[in-house]
């Protein structure tokens, strides 16, 4: 099993190493000590690898990540994962702001709060928070899942197109176009789905409450202005 | 009318004011509710590259034999950081344009021009589609606010990479496609509903101001191993700070749109209102490359209004180490052609001033994602002309290097330049002609 030191190796030693791996690597777990919240730690992976983070990180963690299953043990700083492709990143802190930005795929998992904009722009990504979520969380979220165990900020969902949105606890209040939606037994099928891929057991998801896109701006039109 | 008439009423007098251009827009905002959308850059008057001359050389310089002495066009872009800068073999790229404003065929048009003559093509705010990398030499891939199409593979196939924070025709805007464009392809490539009014957003979703942006380029550069030049492309308004702040940022290159520079589709009053001509933003953007000892360390890429050889030429006097071309590109390829006037009449337009790309309607088939339109563009015929362009644009600065003296068109300098207007002598920063006066040299 790799272990990387950054304290005493360079990050640029530790991302080539990972993306020259292949497909087919034996070095399938890795174990990277010291961060100290460097930023840009196991970006660009494109690999079927667990790499477990032992302390806080600094922006971009696992940015673009394809494949790779990152854990951070504790907590990250902003874009954590952003444009993430598929495979899976979990922190057990929090994170800081536009947390999974722009993220096609994989699944992303906070233990602790994520900070404002987190899912912003997201295009197919998961994202599960245990904790609570900033303001313009999901802002312009066009696909993907975000689920909030806690509460909400500001501006949940501001001019969403098709990501669903779920959430237990309170909305400080939604962003333009977003509205409160049915939660159907589908959605709760795939809040369970979304909640067991995280690891999370004994919530009721009954408790939670959809939001998703109104598509009165889909098409502009004079009298929505107060909206833009 | 009696003589005692005309002395009551005077002629009738429009104002220069409220001129006819003003009042059709007053009446066209009254009738409809909204701001007027088009394509292409400001069509105003403007200061401009032709309010410049070359001094040309006599028996104070002498010049270069056209044809015999060599005078080279080569430029090398991204050497401060990436393992593989890019070579180009013309100081003139293809600015960056989205498949979705443009059709595929266009797109890939662009990539035969430009890899005809050696240089590159950009994608756009929606992605990489493989019409363009395939056709493509060289590629230049953005990375906008939107991240439409964005993913780590198209990011490693790129040649280079260019971190949009902004565009002349719209500092301080976002993107904006209307339903009419997005299809199902177009849609696909973006992850949003098909026909829908896309609204881009006009910052990135995961950095704001220049200490983030440096933490981002360094992403990039983990992400595809140091290997391909970043660039960072922003509109012109505050040219010696940004560029300043782009060098900071660690940007190889930087791509600096003037005013006139188009869009596919921006409110009209945002193009006209915002930002600065491209002639006045080079000399502040190579000052502030000069005062951090940057200058053809970090290239600096010109775009907006240029049209030929000569502009192309200012632009290198001026510091520049390339430009990059967009309108004029879509006219090379046949945008706007006299030959498809009547139907450019049943848009309620004229060949020549047709702008509203974002309709989708194109006649030429360029600006539009209709397949019957679309497939009226040969992109073999439409990228020979673009190639056929470039050469000439080239071969124009050549000549004017050549009879400045010049063995490579980056020699070229602001001393071989005089202006016509003081304005413009005061924003390119060289003398008005006949004197050795430059307005504001002091300030």
């Amino acid at each position: 099993m790799p272990a990387v030191d950054l304290a005493t190796s360079p990050l640029r030693e530790l991302n080539g190493a990972l993306h020259a791996l292949s497909p087919d690597t034996n070095a399938t777990h890795w174990t990277v000590t010291n961060p100290r919240g460097q930023h840009n730690i196991a970006v660009g992976l494109d690999a079927p690898v667990e790499i477990e983070v032992e302390g806080h990180v600094g922006y971009y963690c696992a940015g673009m990540n394809k494949q790779a299953r990152v854990t951070v043990r504790g907590n990250a700083g902003q874009g954590l994962a952003e444009n993430m492709m598929s495979g899976r990143v979990h922190v057990t802190g929090d994170a800081s702001q536009a947390a999974g930005a722009s993220g096609n795929g994989g699944l992303l998992v906070i233990d602790g709060n994520a900070s404002a904009r987190c899912g912003i722009s997201m295009k197919g990504i998961d994202i599960v928070v245990k904790g609570s979520v900033g303001h313009l969380s999901a802002f312009m979220a066009q696909a993907g899942n975000l689920v909030v165990l806690g509460d909400a900020g500001e501006a949940l969902g501001d001019s969403i197109y098709e990501a669903r949105l779920y959430v237990r606890g309170s909305v400080a209040s939604l962003g333009a176009d977003c509205i409160e939606k049915p939660l159907r037994d589908e959605h709760k099928a795939e809040l369970k789905r979304l909640l067991d891929e995280a690891g999370i057991d004994g919530v009721d998801v009954s408790e939670f409450k959809r939001y998703g896109s109104a598509r009165t701006l889909y098409h502009f039109h004079i009298d929505n202005v107060g909206s833009y | 009318m009696t003589a005692q008439d005309r002395w009551i009423h005077t002629p009738p007098r429009k104002s220069a004011t409220f001129d006819d251009a003003a009042i059709a827009e007053i009446r066209r905002a009254a009738a409809t509710g909204i701001y007027d959308i088009r394509g292409a850059g400001a069509k105003r008057k403007l200061p401009h590259f032709d309010d410049l001359l070359f001094l040309g050389a006599s028996i104070s310089r002498y010049p270069l034999e056209g044809y015999r002495e060599k005078c080279a066009t080569d430029v090398v872009i991204g050497a401060r950081f990436a393992k593989r800068p890019i070579h180009l073999k013309i100081p003139i790229t293809i600015a960056g344009m989205s498949f979705g404003s443009l059709s595929g065929a266009a797109k890939e048009a662009l990539g035969r021009g430009a890899s005809a003559v050696g240089t590159s093509t950009t994608t756009g705010d929606g992605g990489m589609t493989a019409e363009e990398r395939g056709h493509s030499s060289l590629l230049v891939y953005q990375v906008l606010p939107s991240r439409y199409g964005m993913n780590p593979d198209d990011l490693r196939r790129a040649d280079a990479i260019e971190v949009v924070v902004g565009q002349g025709a719209k500092p301080g805007g976002g993107g904006m496609l209307l339903g009419q464009k997005i299809t199902e392809r177009v849609a696909g490539m973006r992850r949003l509903p098909v026909g829908i009014d896309q609204r881009s957003a006009c910052r990135h979703p995961d950095w704001t101001g220049p200490d983030d942006l440096e933490i981002k380029i360094q992403e990039l550069r983990e992400i595809t191993d140091w290997q391909i030049p970043i660039y960072v492309k922003v509109g012109a308004s505050r040219p010696y700070y940004d560029i300043a702040l782009a060098v900071k940022s660690g940007a190889d290159a930087i791509v600096l749109d003037g005013m006139q520079g188009g869009t596919a589709a921006t409110q009209d009053v945002f193009i006209e209102n915002v930002g600065l001509p491209t002639m006045c933003a080079i000399p502040p953007a190579v000052k502030a490359l000069q005062d951090l000892g940057m200058h053809r360390k970090v290239q600096l890429i010109v775009s907006g209004g240029i049209r030929n050889g000569a502009d192309v030429a200012k632009c290198l006097a001026l510091g520049a180490d390339a430009v990059s071309i967009g309108t004029a590109a879509l006219i090379a390829l046949g945008d706007n052609d006299p030959a498809l006037e009547a139907e450019y009449q049943k848009l309620g337009t004229t060949a020549g001033a047709y702008d509203d790309w974002h309709e989708g309607r194109d006649p030429a088939g360029i600006t539009t994602q209709d397949p019957v339109l679309a497939a009226r563009l040969d992109p073999v015929v439409a990228g020979r002309k673009l190639a056929n362009y470039l050469s000439v644009l080239t071969l124009e600065a050549q000549t004017i290097a050549r009879a400045c003296g010049k063995s490579h068109v980056h020699n070229l300098e602001p001393e071989d330049l005089v202006a016509l207007t003081m304005e413009s002598a005061a924003m390119a920063r060289v003398p008005l002609a006949g004197t050795n006066w430059i307005p504001g040299n002091n300030i």
